[in-house]
């Protein structure tokens, strides 16, 4: 609508610009995936020659067949998934609650609270000094870890308060009158009603624990029961030159018998890790997309 | 003095349920993130494990003199400062860029499909992320080096990750390749809600697309520039950990050390906690000073602040 009739020399220049920047945006961002995909469904040693780009050369599945048979993949993965669903759900809800709290202007705690709560996010005890904090609380080795610590983090309460600051306060005070509890408008009424800016966050908990492997390794790397499919990963590329491990001796014990080779467990593992995430976050965009931009992080 | 007392305590008690609702979550935070704190002591003693905290030697400002006299530490503060504000930078840069592009492209499918595009690699975990960045710089078939050597740039394979003075470009490239699309988001969103009046006065006025990006796009562009500026000044001591943990190693390591690698070498590795946690807090100390002077002086420009 803004088109003149006749292009101008700058005018083409600059579509020629935006779009060779944009291809080439997608191709720096797909190519590393679609390469490692490849490489995943390539038979192991025939990948060692080279070659491999976007296609696998000698197509197979043996990769796969051996990694999710592998009983420590799979313990590993319901660990994961346990702590995604939980700090999730339990995450999501707590800092709802905590955020509608301090949303509301006339409560005499609430600068206080948001001030304890923002300051986290700068000052922090340290490695060492939260190293034997949580080994007083019985927190090494020990699945809680995972989810105790994150539960409500200070970056995501802003952006809920924002968001509800943002509703109409009529609502409350009508409630109030209809002699509804803080708890129950809170439940009934903001809860209900936050469910875009709560996606926002719920996708943001997600992503972040589906991604852990640091407290893993911190924590609980001495038991292979608590160990995550991040840490797995982590591990395989960690030793992806010298082979050791429970897992990796038994690949390795399978590879003597058929072929399969570290860069294969690595990017077939990569595959695993990344393709739940992948496949999700397509139809939450709206949720991320108008979450952030609502709630954006301001006073 | 007396009447403002009792009315706060009045008003606390008749916000008792408020209260109630809030107070698991004061304890809450004071366990997770004040209690630690409390271990900053250590960073007065000479702390040993196996004995009682009360029985260490105490011994004054000595840790902070170690650590301001350690010749470390100054390649340690360079690293972190230069490669978070690099990161910053350049992430700040591509992002707006690429909202740029994006708001100029009129195709809409190709634009959301370019945006669904653009958003995978923030989704997906830095283990994953270095994995790819040390697959594509390989000497052994990486993409890069392929690349490199058919366009006849370089006759052998360059060991990207063995160079320190590579480093930190590596660092920011793989920073702006992991988080432009969704650092896009926010422009973007504030350059769509731009009133449409203002690009038509301009087409009136006989003003080019580059001009009016020029002109209109960028300056309303400013305060989300400034917000973003100040949350990220204050996290300048402690971007990107994992990264550049993981994308590190040894040939390397006197441009990859930053103060949280410092500090597990020296706790978890040489079991110098006192020392290590020294390092801690200085950290700390200087993102308090950054994000209050950064909070300041957004004030004073009547931004909008954080806290």
């Amino acid at each position: 609508m803004l088109r003149s009739k006749k292009r101008s020399l700058e005018d083409i220049l600059l579509d020629v610009f935006i779009y060779t920047f944009l291809f080439l945006l997608i191709a720096i961002t797909l190519y590393p995936f679609l390469n490692t995909l490849a490489v995943s469904l390539n038979e192991g040693m025939d990948s060692i020659k080279g070659g491999i780009y976007l296609w696998p050369r000698e197509f197979t599945t043996f990769n796969y067949q051996s990694l999710l048979t592998d009983s420590q993949i799979f313990h590993a993965a319901g660990v994961s998934l346990a702590r995604t669903v939980l700090t999730t759900v339990f995450g999501t809800f707590l800092t709802a609650m905590l955020a509608y709290v301090i949303s509301r202007r006339d409560f005499v705690l609430r600068k206080f609270i948001t001030f304890i709560y923002v300051l986290t996010m700068y000052v922090q005890g340290g490695l060492i000094p939260t190293y034997f904090l949580y080994q007083r609380l019985g927190l090494t080795n020990n699945f809680w870890v995972y989810v105790l610590p994150g539960l409500v983090a200070a970056f995501n309460l802003i952006i809920v308060r924002t968001y509800i600051n943002g509703l109409p306060e009529s609502l409350i005070e009508s409630a109030k009158i209809d002699g509804a509890s803080e708890f129950t408008i809170f439940l009934k009424i903001i809860l209900p009603l936050s469910k875009p800016v709560l996606a926002t966050i719920a996708i943001f908990t997600a992503v972040y624990h589906w991604s852990a492997w640091w407290d893993v390794f911190l924590y609980n790397s001495s038991n292979p029961a608590l160990s995550t499919l991040q840490y797995e990963l982590m591990k395989v590329l960690a030793s992806a030159n010298s082979m050791s491990g429970s897992m990796q001796q038994g690949l390795a014990n399978a590879a003597q018998s058929s072929q399969i080779t570290p860069r294969a467990i690595r990017a077939t593992m990569t595959i695993i890790v990344t393709v739940p995430i992948a496949v999700i976050y397509p139809f939450l965009q709206k949720y991320f997309v108008h979450g952030l931009t609502l709630g954006g992080v301001k006073e | 003095m007396k009447r403002s007392e009792n009315t706060f305590w009045q008003k606390l008690w008749k916000q008792k349920a408020l209260v109630l609702m809030s107070l698991p979550f004061i304890i809450y935070v004071i366990i997770f993130k004040y209690i630690p704190l409390w271990g900053w002591l250590m960073a007065f003693q000479n702390y040993w494990p196996g004995q009682s905290f009360f029985n260490q030697t105490w011994v004054g400002l000595e840790n902070f003199r170690l650590l301001l006299t350690d010749p470390i530490f100054y390649d340690v503060l360079r690293n972190t400062l230069a490669m978070s504000l690099i990161k910053l930078i350049s992430g700040m840069f591509f992002s707006i860029i690429l909202a740029l592009a994006l708001n100029e492209v009129r195709w809409t499918k190709f634009k959301k499909l370019t945006q669904t595009i653009s958003y995978l690699p923030h989704f997906i975990s830095w283990v994953v992320g270095a994995n790819l960045v040390m697959n594509a710089l390989s000497t052994d078939g990486g993409i890069i080096n392929e690349v490199l050597m058919g366009l006849n740039i370089i006759d052998s394979p360059i060991m990207f990750m063995g160079m320190p003075e590579l480093f930190w470009g590596i660092i920011g490239a793989s920073h702006v390749w992991k988080t432009v699309g969704f650092g896009a988001i926010l422009y973007l969103a504030s350059i769509v809600s731009i009133s449409p009046s203002l690009y038509e006065a301009a087409v009136i006025d006989g003003a080019s697309r580059l001009q009016r990006i020029r002109y209109i796009t960028l300056p309303a562009l400013k305060p989300v520039i400034i917000i973003l500026l100040i949350i990220n000044v204050g996290r300048l001591m402690n971007m990107g950990f994992e990264q550049i943990y993981l994308l590190s190693n040894g040939r390397v390591i006197e441009y990859s050390r930053i103060f949280r690698i410092f500090e597990l070498d020296y706790g978890l590795k040489m079991m110098r906690y006192s020392f290590a946690t020294t390092a801690g807090i200085f950290r700390s100390l200087v993102s308090v000073v950054l994000v209050f002077s950064a909070n300041k002086i957004a004030k004073m420009m009547g931004e909008e602040r954080l806290i």
